[in-house]
């Protein structure tokens, strides 16, 4: 390569995130809207890491709720059994829905705690300036964005059965505490994630190429 | 379409300024620095998107007003609608899970279906919509929170935890969020923002104000 890849924010250009127009900024003292779509600008998201941090650490602590606490009882005249997300999928597994127990498991336990670990990872290398493999940082954080709502399923498979099992004696499903915990965790890695300027990964690769 | 040569784009993921170039129908153009796809050269963007939407639109309806699934058990019969869910939820004192099931699978995507048809057909009939700007904005605000996929998902490991020990009746809505669901992700693969603020572009234009 010739000359070195730069970033549009060197340039003193920003894009604007709604509909993704370049544009110069000039006055850096009034806030500037987009001249197409009349979006307030930024160069990187406000206040990204400080933001990311605080739903991370809200979704650590709820993490903990969500998974030693019941998020379904189901009783019935022969059984009564409240579970907690592990011991659900270890029941599926158990009765022979190895599938289904497989799904469960990915969207329940593998994505939250990839979702945790991974944006943990990020902020502290955006924090410390990282110059590790920005490429694939930036791929860690695209498959975030898309795996991240997959964890919503067992909030939907405890509403379906907690409203339609409702057979007085008979069977009865209920939704526990660790399922309110469980979603609010959802949410909160997602917004997250949304927060998180994934340009923040670059910045210093930027900074070094045009010190150079 | 002729394509405007080299106008500037930045990327979203690492903020690395390129010029765009044309592309061939169906082509992606990625960032050479991150990999993350830049644009689209989407085929008819805005007529495909339209019909899927709209068909996916009277497939929402119809998977809202029928009963996704029923159980039997010794002659009681039980069924229940997606908003039927939604309530029971809040009467057993749920209620933040009834509203994040609420927003996640119907609100969200109702929004989404009604501002994207609006905006598509009056870009069909060249007529700029009035506040364009809202409209694109809702959508992308909206659509991280759609799931219709998932509660699609969640729908059939239901099925597979009921029918241990109850007789499960499919009902039509089991099959609409089905295609619901495929109608959704063919929506989501042809539209290209790029492409409508485009059109608006010259729309607004043409018209001489703003």
């Amino acid at each position: 390569m010739s000359a070195p890849p730069k970033s549009a924010a060197s340039y003193g250009l920003c894009s604007c995130h709604v509909c993704r127009l370049v544009s110069r900024r000039t006055d850096f003292s009034a806030p500037a809207l987009c001249p197409r779509c009349g979006t307030l600008l930024h160069f990187r998201r406000p206040r990204s890491v400080t933001r990311c941090w605080a739903l991370l650490i809200a979704s650590f602590i709820l993490y903990i709720p969500a998974n030693t606490l019941t998020i379904m009882e189901t009783g019935s005249l022969i059984s009564y059994r409240r579970d907690t997300i592990l011991s659900g999928i270890v029941h599926l597994w158990n009765t022979g829905s190895y599938l289904i127990a497989a799904v469960v498991f990915i969207a329940s336990v593998t994505i939250p705690l990839l979702k945790l670990i991974s944006l943990t990872l990020l902020l502290i290398s955006v924090q410390r300036r990282s110059l590790w493999h920005p490429r694939e940082r930036t791929r860690l954080y695209r498959m975030l964005e898309l795996v991240g709502r997959w964890s919503m399923l067992d909030i939907y498979v405890v509403t379906l059965l907690a409203a339609l099992v409702q057979l007085g004696n008979m069977a009865v499903v209920k939704a526990g505490p660790g399922a309110v915990a469980f979603g609010a965790v959802v949410v909160l890695t997602m917004f997250a994630s949304m927060q998180f300027d994934p340009r923040l990964i670059w910045d210093p690769m930027q900074r070094k190429e045009t010190h150079d | 379409m002729a394509e405007q040569p080299g106008q500037l784009i930045a990327c979203h993921y690492c903020d690395l300024l390129q010029r765009e170039i044309p592309l061939n129908p169906g082509c992606i153009a990625s960032c050479s620095r991150c990999g993350a796809v830049l644009y689209r050269n989407a085929t008819d963007s805005v007529d495909r998107t339209l019909a899927f939407c709209l068909a996916a639109a009277v497939l929402f309806l119809v998977a809202n007003a029928f009963p996704i699934f029923s159980i039997e058990v010794s002659g009681d019969r039980s069924q229940i609608t997606l908003y039927g869910a939604v309530v029971s939820l809040w009467d057993q004192q749920m209620k933040t899970i009834s509203v994040m099931v609420f927003v996640t699978a119907i609100v969200m995507p109702a929004v989404e279906l009604v501002s994207m048809s609006l905006l598509l057909l009056s870009l069909k009939y060249h007529r700029v919509p009035p506040g364009y700007t809202l409209f694109m904005r809702t959508l992308q605000y909206v659509q991280p929170w759609g799931m219709v996929e998932v509660f699609m998902l969640g729908i059939l490991v239901s099925l597979v935890k009921l029918t241990g020990s109850f007789k499960v009746i499919p009902g039509i809505a089991l099959w609409s969020f089905g295609v619901l669901t495929m109608l959704l992700a063919a929506v989501a693969s042809c539209f290209s923002t790029r492409d409508v603020w485009r059109r608006l572009e010259r729309l607004v234009e043409g018209r001489g104000d703003r």
